[in-house]
């Protein structure tokens, strides 16, 4: 049966370098830390184009409706480090307001278990 | 507890979008994707690996001045439960050098399916100690291949030493059904344990 779980992608996965180059080679980003699926929205301030690459206008855009770190990822197809830079670049600027998962482990409670329960029953 | 206001003014704010993360752990091969694409919309996520001193004797990084990563794929599901609430389902590949994400993920997951293969049961080893040693709740899935001796749940929970309270089901990761059971189950074992804290300010 073929699987996905691991797929090495190595040399197939092109130069590692490349995506960090539009990172000006930062591998880390700065300010507080989020999670996976922290819910990104795009702001309402403006932006002046000039200082934005064009990987940080895409980001902008799929984050006009609140959306995730991971799905953020997904959608421009970059590696999560790369995203995750990108994301803390526009956050500086005030572009965008990323917020930590409402259900984290500490916060769960029955309600919230209800409402999910409820919601793959009716799937 | 205290909770935080509960944006009672129901204005659309990121606080609305609810992301909830259930977390699938288990061996190569056991499934995980199966079930991940039988149950949600599978979505491919791109991530970097920090190469270890074994990983730089293997992989030839003559050339490449400074590569200390390397890419691992991984997939995840999305369920919309609600407009507002999503279940995210990731795939944790089951080696032990993948932990540096599953350190990541784990971090306010609401649970964890360990899925398992009877035929080889010891590879779910790894994934159940990860989870005992953290805390954090799980359930265990066995995937019934076909042709697979369907071993009695007692067994396995024997050969696996689990808790007597510990949810064990049988399922098949192609089926969706089956798969939403899964969660179902999961989701009502969290339940069991969960405080009674209701949330004001939440119809």
């Amino acid at each position: 049966m073929p699987s996905n779980d691991e797929r090495w992608l190595d040399d197939e996965a092109g130069p590692v370098v490349r995506p960090y180059a539009l990172t000006q080679g930062r591998t880390r980003h700065t300010g507080e830390s989020f999670d996976l699926v922290a819910t990104v929205m795009a702001t309402r301030a403006s932006a002046d184009p000039s200082s934005l690459a064009p990987e940080h206008i895409s980001v902008l855009q799929l984050a006009r409706t609140p959306t995730t770190v991971a799905d953020i990822a997904s959608d421009v197809d970059l590696p999560l480090g790369v995203v995750r830079i990108l994301l803390a670049d526009l956050r500086e600027l005030g572009l965008v307001a990323i917020s930590t998962p409402v259900t984290m482990a500490d916060r769960i409670d029955k309600h919230i278990l209800r409402e999910v329960l409820n919601g793959l029953r009716a799937l | 507890m205290d909770y935080g206001p509960s944006d009672p003014g129901g204005s659309a704010g990121p606080q609305s979008h609810r992301a909830i993360k259930i977390l699938l752990a288990g061996g190569f091969g056991v499934g995980k994707t199966t079930l991940v694409g039988a149950v949600s919309e599978i979505r491919p996520l791109r991530t970097e690996e920090p190469l270890t001193e074994g990983s730089m004797r293997t992989d030839s990084t003559q050339g490449v001045e400074g590569k200390t990563t390397t890419t691992v794929a991984m997939d995840f599901g999305r369920i919309s439960l609600r407009r507002d609430l999503v279940l995210y389902l990731f795939g944790t590949p089951g080696q032990q050098r993948f932990w540096f994400m599953w350190d990541e993920l784990a971090i306010g997951a609401l649970g964890a399916v360990v899925l398992a293969d009877t035929r080889r049961l010891a590879e779910s080893f790894p994934a159940i100690d990860y989870f005992e040693r953290r805390d954090i709740p799980f359930i265990v899935a066995l995937n019934c291949f076909d042709g697979a001796r369907i071993y009695e749940i007692e067994e396995v929970r024997m050969a696996l030493d689990l808790e007597p309270e510990m949810p064990i089901v049988l399922c098949d990761a192609r089926s969706r059904e089956s798969a939403k059971q899964v969660l179902i189950a999961l989701v009502e074992h969290l339940l069991q344990a969960a405080p009674e804290q209701p949330v004001s300010g939440i119809a």
